[in-house]
């Protein structure tokens, strides 16, 4: 009886997570040739990838939007959560729902909205710049464009985080605060002492997602390419590659290696990282 | 003496009103760069394109045209926009409902039967809750295409019927729900299963499966890169894929030049306007659904 009810998620399940991973690897490990057919390559195609410069541009663009992106936006969720728990502010309820706003809006409608916002065409930043004599800023440059991506991200997700944050808060015994202010415990001592360490699988959780999130980034920088495609290449990150490869060129093979090693990629520095704080978090929790 | 016990006391709580009143102020900071792309879009969609080009971008033009663009837009291209507005809605309904549904037999199951592989099973599907969608688009669109399933409604569809996280949510939710001894004495009724699971189960667990609905209409009505990859007739667009096809075309001056940036700007407003409101509506679904995720 169970497996009936269990049956309609199995087979979706089946078709569209294992087959799509099954196949894709055995697509892999083969390589497509206009005269010849189809040859099996072993890993012929990973090797490719683990030598190709356009792949780690990828990586290396989204590295260092990593490690400077994601500790801001997971630093301010974290501060609004603990001040929205805390509680001494007004219009609690208006602020937690409206900071959660940006979630609800498609991350290619928040790219378009901010492409503009950035552009030459009619952004305010450029208008402002003009009426008052100055060069217009260009946020769109080889020099900018990961920063300007790095704040649409953050618009989008900071309220996201904070919600997750707030929940975990909300799970603390309130008893705990009392506790500690008898202790002679002030705000600051009770959010780094006793809340953070508390907070760690939420936090951990947020940084394994944004770290997941910022390596398979497509939407955002894939939109951007409209109105900076001198910038945005045809592998400014993997998926964009992977996409370009697949879709446009039909380097089924190929592509399908490219994005293994994505997930490989991920896979190694979120297990990393998970494992060289499991130990910190160990013994203070 | 009375002076002395007082006024410390006084001090204090107007010290604590100012850092309440400071506090404030700093969330009304961030609020104020959470709503200025909305405040932007929202004037930006009222302005006419000479008004979009010649007056401040954070402040109403000379012209309303809101009710002109609008227009426009529902008119453009053959009134296409009205189609990929429908297509998103079908979508997103139909991957929700199929989500909602399939996680909550799913997680009932597990949660109240015990069956060989049980744990193995469900830890292969927490291990899927870290897959993240955009990780499979393109291994399932390798294989759509050599099934020959490319181009296809339901190439969309049914991959957005997918929630791992819904199971957990479920399974969580009916653990704690549903009393066994309500299924039971409903079995010693002689209920059968099914009849268990449609006219006692379900009532009890509706919030739940509102949230998972909502979370999965959302994911999908947001969702660009697989049905970018999938599509490829403007017919079956849902509004994302669309409207960014319009937004590269006003990009290159291409598709009747100025005229589209009006109608790509009140486009976007549109697209954004239903899920904000289902978010409103139904907070405390996805409240639950988040917070629920998190602390477990």
């Amino acid at each position: 009886m169970p497996y009936l009810f269990l049956a309609p998620f199995l087979l979706l399940f089946v078709a569209f997570v294992v087959a799509p991973l099954v196949y894709a690897f055995y697509t892999s490990v083969f390589r497509d040739t206009l005269v010849g057919g189809r040859h099996f390559v072993a890993f012929a195609n990973y090797l490719r990838v683990a030598s190709d410069a356009n792949f780690w541009a990828g990586i290396s663009n989204l590295l260092f939007f990593g490690v400077t992106q994601v500790p801001i936006m997971l630093g301010l969720a974290l501060a609004l959560g603990i001040v929205l728990d805390r509680g001494d502010v007004y219009a609690r309820g208006l602020f937690r729902l409206g900071f959660f706003i940006p979630y609800a809006v498609p991350s290619v409608v928040a790219a378009l909205i901010w492409g503009y916002i950035y552009g030459p065409a009619f952004g305010p930043f450029t208008q402002l710049a003009k009426g008052l004599g100055l060069p217009p800023p260009d946020f769109l440059s080889d020099r900018t464009m990961l920063f300007s991506l790095a704040n649409i991200v953050t618009w989008e997700f900071t309220g996201y985080n904070m919600v997750i944050y707030y929940a975990a808060l909300k799970a603390i015994p309130s008893d705990l605060r009392e506790a500690a202010s008898v202790d002679g415990a002030g705000s600051w001592q009770y959010a780094l002492l006793i809340q953070l360490p508390l907070l760690w699988p939420a936090i951990l959780l947020t940084i394994i997602f944004s770290i997941n999130g910022t390596l398979q980034l497509f939407n955002e920088p894939y939109q951007m390419r409209s109105i900076a495609p001198a910038v945005i290449g045809t592998h400014y990150t993997p998926n964009i590659y992977a996409y370009f490869l697949s879709a446009a060129n039909q380097q089924y093979n190929y592509a399908a290696a490219v994005s293994f090693v994505l997930g490989f990629v991920i896979a190694a520095i979120a297990g990393a990282f998970t494992l060289a704080t499991n130990r910190r978090g160990g013994t203070s929790g | 003496m009375t002076d002395a016990a007082v006024s410390p006391g006084i001090g204090r709580s107007r010290s604590l009103r100012r850092s309440k009143r400071l506090t404030t102020a700093l969330l009304c900071l961030f609020l104020v760069y959470t709503f200025f792309p909305l405040f932007y879009l929202v004037v930006a969609s009222t302005k006419s394109n000479s008004d979009l080009f010649s007056t401040f971008g954070l402040w109403f033009g000379h012209d309303f045209n809101l009710m002109a663009n609008l227009r426009d837009l529902f008119v453009y291209s053959d009134g296409i926009f009205a189609r990929w507005l429908l297509n998103t809605f079908l979508y997103s309904f139909s991957a929700g409902l199929g989500a909602a549904l399939s996680a909550t037999a799913a997680g009932y199951a597990f949660a109240k039967f015990s069956f060989w592989g049980r744990e193995v099973l469900f830890g292969a599907i927490l291990v899927a809750v870290m897959i993240p969608q955009t990780a499979l688009v393109v291994p399932t669109f390798l294989l759509l295409a050599r099934e020959g399933l490319t181009d296809s409604p339901l190439g969309v569809i049914l991959p957005s019927m997918i929630s791992p996280i819904g199971v957990y949510l479920m399974r969580v939710y009916i653990e704690e729900g549903v009393d066994n001894a309500l299924l039971d004495a409903a079995r010693i009724d002689g209920a059968g299963e099914w009849r268990i699971f449609r006219s006692i189960v379900f009532p009890l667990i509706m919030p739940g499966f509102v949230t998972v609905l909502l979370l999965a209409f959302v994911a999908t009505w947001n969702n660009y890169f697989l049905p970018l990859i999938v599509l490829s007739t403007p017919a079956y667009f849902p509004l994302t894929v669309g409207l960014a096809s319009w937004y590269r075309l006003a990009s290159m001056g291409n598709g009747g030049g100025q005229v589209m940036f009006s109608v790509v700007l009140v486009g976007a407003l549109v697209s954004i306007v239903p899920v904000i409101i289902l978010f409103l509506i139904l907070q405390r679904f996805w409240q639950g659904g988040l917070a629920l995720g998190s602390v477990k």
